[in-house]
Formats: C-alpha cells, sequence, structure tokens
C-alpha cells in the first residue's frame, strides 16, 4: 500500500468511526428519552447516522485504496453533483411548502379541515407551512445555486467536497427534524426559529461547516476579484449564524427532553426574536436571492450587471441598514418609543437600496428589452424583480408607526409577506431552476418553452389574486377593529370580523392553486428535461409565413 | 462601575464616536467603486461571468 492510499485509509476509518460515535450517541438518547418528540428524534438521528456509516462503508473503492490511493478529483471540472440533487430537492419542497400552505389556506375558510387531531390543526401546520417554504424551498434553492454560482464565479472546483456532501445532506436532516417536531408539537414558539435547541445545535454545525466550504472555494479562486453576488452569500451565511446563535440562546430543561426556556425574557425576548425575525427577511429571503439575482439575470440576458458600482453600493447598503429595521415589528408594545422609532426610520431608508437594486437589475435587460416577449425565463426574473421593488415599498410604508396602527395583526402582513415571497423569492428561483435545469444535465433547452410561459401565468395570476384579497381583507379587519360607536364601545365583535373576511379567504385560496398548479407544471418540466425528452412546439414568437401566397403574381385569365 | 452607568457609557458612545465610526465606515465602503480611476476594474467585473462559459466540461 502507498502512502496516499493509507492516508484515504485512515481517513475513511476516522469517518466511519465519527459515523459510529454519532450512531451509539442517537441510541443513547433515545433510551433515556423523557418525551416523546425527543426519541423520535433521536430515532431519526440514529438513522441519519447509519446511513452516514453504510455511505462512507460501501461507496469508498477498496481496490483502488490498496493499490495506489483514489485518483484524486479533477480539478478542471466544476463538482456539480450537489447542484443536481439540490435542483430535484428545491423543486420537491417547493410543491410541498405550496401545498401545505394552500391546506392551511383553506382550514381558515373551514375549519372542518382541522380534522380534529393535534396533528393537523392550524397550529401546527402553519409553521410547517412556512419552514417549507422558507427553509426548505429557499434554503436548499439558496445551497445549491451559491454551490453553482460560486464555482462558476471563482472558476475553481468546490473546496472540501465531503464536508461540501454533509452540508447539503445535513441541512436536508434539519429540515426533516423541524417539519417533523411541528407536526408532534416540539416547538419552542418563536417564529421562523420554531425548532427546539438539539435540532439548533445541528443546524450551527452544518451552518459552520458551510461558511468553512464557501470561504474555502473563493480562497482557491482563480480569479483576482471576487463577484458581487459572493458578498451577497457570504453576508446571508455569516449574518444568519450570527442571528441564528443569539435568537436561540435556550437552557435545555432536561438535556434528554425536547423542552427547553429562553435565555431572554419579556421585551427583552421579543426584541431579540424580532432583530432574528425582520434580518431573517433581509439576510436569508433578501441577500441570498440577490445574489442570485446577481448573477442569473446577467447571465440570462447574456449582459453584464447594469452598473457594477450600484451593486455594491447596493450591498453595503442593505448590510448596514437591514440590521437596525427588526423593532417596527413591535410598534406601540412595551419596546421603548426610541427603539420603535429607530426600527421605523432604518426600515423607511432601507427603500432607497432596495430600489436601486431592482433598478440595477432591471436595467440590466437595457437594449435587450426584446426578450421580455420570447423569452419566459427573463419575463419571470422581470417579474420578480417588479414584486422585489413593490414589496420593499410596502414593507418601509407599513413600517410607518400610524400605517402600521392599521396593518398591524391584519392579513395585510400576510399579503405583504406573499407578495414578496412568491413574487420575489419564488419567481427568482424558479427562473434560477429553469436555467440551471438543462446546464447541469447537458439538454439543448427545458423540455416545454410553452409550459415555462404557463408556469409565468398562472403564477402571476395567483399572486395577484393572494395580494389583492389579502389587502382588501386586511384594510377591512383593521378597520372593524377600530370602529367604535357614540357611547365608546367597540363596534364590532372578533368573531364578525372573522365572518366579514370569508369570501376573501376563499379567493385567496384560489391564487393558492394557481400558484401550486404552476409550480407543478414546473416539477413535470424538470422532471422532463432531466429525462432527456424535447417537447415538439411551436416556439413562442415567430415571423408570420404563408407559403401559398409566397409566389410570384401572375395576370389572371379572364373567365 | 454600576449597571446603570454602564448603560449611560455604552449608549453615548453609541450615539457619538459609535455612530460617527460607522457612518464613516459604510460612506467608505459604498462609495469606494465610484472613486475615479474605478471605472476598468468595475467592468472587469461585471463581465467576469461570462468568461469560460463552458459548464466545466
Amino acid at each position: 500500500m502507498h502512502e496516499g492510499g493509507n492516508e484515504l485509509m485512515e481517513s475513511l476509518v476516522s469517518r466511519a468511526g465519527l459515523w459510529f460515535v454519532a450512531l451509539l450517541l442517537a441510541i443513547f438518547m433515545f433510551a433515556n428519552a423523557v418525551d416523546t418528540g425527543f426519541a423520535i428524534h433521536m430515532a431519526v438521528f440514529g438513522l441519519a447516522a447509519l446511513a452516514g456509516l453504510v455511505i462512507s462503508l460501501t461507496k469508498s473503492n477498496y481496490k483502488v485504496l490498496a493499490t495506489s490511493g483514489a485518483p484524486p478529483p479533477d480539478q478542471s471540472r466544476y463538482d456539480d453533483d450537489l447542484v443536481r440533487s439540490g435542483v430535484i430537492l428545491t423543486t420537491f419542497w417547493g410543491c410541498v411548502g405550496f401545498l401545505v400552505g394552500l391546506y392551511i389556506a383553506l382550514q381558515l375558510a373551514f375549519p372542518a379541515l382541522n380534522l380534529g387531531l393535534e396533528y393537523t390543526t392550524f397550529g401546527r401546520l402553519r409553521p410547517l407551512h412556512t419552514s417549507a417554504v422558507i427553509f426548505a424551498f429557499g434554503g436548499t434553492a439558496l445551497i445549491t445555486t451559491s454551490f453553482y454560482i460560486v464555482q462558476r464565479t471563482c472558476r475553481a472546483r468546490l473546496a472540501l467536497p465531503g464536508l461540501a456532501r454533509f452540508v447539503f445532506w445535513g441541512y436536508q436532516l434539519f429540515i426533516v427534524l423541524a417539519a417533523t417536531g411541528y407536526l408532534l408539537g416540539v416547538t419552542q414558539s418563536k417564529e421562523y426559529a420554531e425548532p427546539e435547541w438539539y435540532v439548533d445545535l445541528w443546524l450551527t454545525l452544518v451552518w459552520v461547516a458551510y461558511l468553512a466550504v464557501f470561504v474555502l472555494t473563493i480562497m482557491k479562486r482563480k480569479e483576482p476579484h471576487i463577484y458581487v453576488a459572493n458578498w451577497f452569500f457570504l453576508s446571508f451565511i455569516i449574518t444568519v449564524a450570527l442571528l441564528h446563535l443569539v435568537n436561540n440562546a435556550t437552557v435545555p430543561v432536561s438535556l434528554f427532553g425536547s423542552k427547553s426556556y429562553p435565555v431572554w425574557a419579556g421585551v427583552q425576548g421579543a426584541l431579540v426574536q424580532w432583530w432574528y425575525g425582520h434580518n431573517a427577511v433581509g439576510f436569508f429571503l433578501t441577500a441570498g436571492f440577490l445574489a442570485m439575482m446577481y448573477y442569473f439575470v446577467p447571465k440570462q440576458a447574456e449582459r453584464p450587471v447594469y452598473s457594477y458600482r450600484l451593486s455594491i453600493l447596493h450591498f453595503w447598503s442593505l448590510i448596514f441598514l437591514y440590521i437596525w429595521a427588526g423593532p417596527h415589528h413591535l410598534h406601540y408594545t412595551a419596546l421603548p418609543d426610541w427603539a420603535q422609532t429607530l426600527g421605523m426610520v432604518f426600515s423607511v431608508m432601507l427603500w432607497m437600496p432596495s430600489w436601486g437594486g431592482m433598478i440595477n437589475g432591471l436595467m440590466t435587460l437595457n437594449g435587450a428589452w426584446d426578450k421580455v416577449r420570447t423569452d419566459p425565463i427573463i419575463r419571470m426574473m422581470v417579474l420578480s424583480l417588479a414584486f422585489y421593488g413593490m414589496s420593499t415599498f410596502e414593507g418601509p410604508m407599513m413600517s410607518i408607526k400610524s400605517v402600521n396602527s392599521l396593518s398591524h395583526y391584519t392579513d395585510w402582513t400576510i399579503g405583504h409577506v406573499h407578495s414578496g415571497a412568491l413574487g420575489w423569492n419564488g419567481m427568482i428561483t424558479f427562473a434560477a431552476l429553469y436555467y440551471l435545469t438543462p446546464r447541469l444535465w447537458n439538454r439543448t433547452r427545458m423540455y416545454s418553452q410553452r409550459m415555462i410561459n404557463w408556469h409565468f401565468w398562472l403564477a402571476t395570476l395567483g399572486i395577484v389574486f393572494y395580494a389583492s384579497a389579502m389587502w382588501v381583507t386586511g384594510i377591512m379587519e383593521g378597520l372593524m377593529w377600530r370602529e367604535y360607536g357614540a357611547d365608546g364601545y367597540l363596534v364590532n365583535s372578533f368573531a364578525e370580523t372573522v365572518a366579514a373576511k370569508f369570501p376573501m379567504y376563499l379567493l385567496r385560496a384560489f391564487g393558492g392553486v394557481l400558484y401550486l398548479s404552476g409550480a407543478l407544471i414546473m416539477a413535470f418540466n424538470v422532471w422532463q428535461t432531466i429525462a432527456g425528452n424535447l417537447r415538439q412546439e411551436q416556439p413562442l414568437r415567430q415571423a408570420a409565413y404563408d407559403p401559398n401566397a409566397d409566389r410570384p403574381l401572375v395576370a389572371a385569365p379572364a373567365e | 462601575m454600576s449597571g446603570h452607568s454602564t448603560y449611560e457609557t455604552l449608549r453615548h458612545f453609541a450615539d457619538s464616536w459609535g455612530l460617527a465610526a460607522m457612518v464613516v465606515t459604510f460612506l467608505v465602503l459604498g462609495l469606494w467603486p465610484f472613486r475615479p480611476g474605478a471605472r476598468e476594474d468595475n467592468e472587469a467585473a461585471a463581465n467576469m461571468i461570462f468568461k469560460g462559459d463552458d459548464n466545466g466540461e
């Protein structure tokens, strides 16, 4: 056995040993578990460790190991295995998340759909929906595209391939633990940070590994400059790590149980939660997706970004402003007034860089606007940027205290979140998936361009139904709540406002049906593309041609 | 130092030197690519994503 083989054998043994220790630990925790949710989760951990052990033992080629050592990965090729898995999983989680969203929208209209079971109540399915779309669909899309983009823009193969696989599949394990936890009632009841302490620890481990893979890939880059998309990805990774650690500082009741209590209490706890919550929007749903925008929009338009220096200004403005905006979630609460005003002012200031970024993205199409007519992927990107602009205008407006006194706690907030999530995050992710799929599987194009067009219109109409229904119902309930009669009593009971919202709930659910159908069409399109099929279809646009009229004019003989 | 005066010290630092330092840092970082002579670097950076577009094949 050569020296290289020796080293490989050692790393194989130590890797398998690590999985074995993890398996034993999971069994030990499972055996001592004090509640069912924790026991089930330790069983899931154990199964994952077993899978890791089996894979690390069977996938190694012992014959190669015994002779000269496995050949090192070809550094002249990009490492796209994870990106391929990520495209499939992003599509899958999107469909799951939208489906659960549609179901809970129908639950609000028809409470019988709670089914009388604790596992299927709105209270448990709602975090399942929000986490499925934000962390499963959005998070997988971010990890996937970041692995693709960082390699292309650094012109270097992904660093630490083994750790990158741990990041990718470890994150999927986090999703499974979070999702099953919600159904079982394991939650620390913090919005967008529901998973309990041991799942948080797992995510911390995965996230630190993610940072290592990303930074080391940047360090081995062959390009002198770090492209702006990587700045956005890096800020997303670092800030999410910081937010996650501070907001999830909790003390578990038992090391063998799922329940924990937060370190921060009262209004401090509320402020930490919304500092986290709003920066999850700012750095997960904005910075990360802007990284996708700054790469995929120029690539699909085949034009460089309109202004590179504006993109840098956009970056630093978001970094310096977003972090202060959280207190606008706590207007008219026990939070000190100056802190509320601070949150409001910074939110209003955020409008400026957000629109700078939107304009930068849209103007990238300058000189190529005809592509909006002929390329449905570009059309999706344009709509995505338009919704980025719209929701970053609506958000600052809603953070103004007097507007917030009407909008807060109403469905207007839900409408605002969804115009950002469905419009901006959803559309740019769909566009990225359509961009990536043919490239990753070596196809000339997607299976069907026309289906992308169908997806575009179904999704757009779905958002329009969703957002307009929520505007109407949100403002209506806000006005009904504050209406009082001549003698000072409130005119409407809470149940009356709920009853008044019924028609708008149906319209919202209809919007959800449209948006979900669009995603299902995309799933079919992606599947067919991977299978290697090309749909025979008319191109989206071609000049009219009539072969019968294409002949010289001759004088007709008289009758 | 009592808890109260720690708070006072920190908040006075935050609304004076701390604030000034952050504003200056922000302005320098944000305006850096706008400096004269950066045009070529910006153009090269913006066009870098179109180099070697062979998907690593």
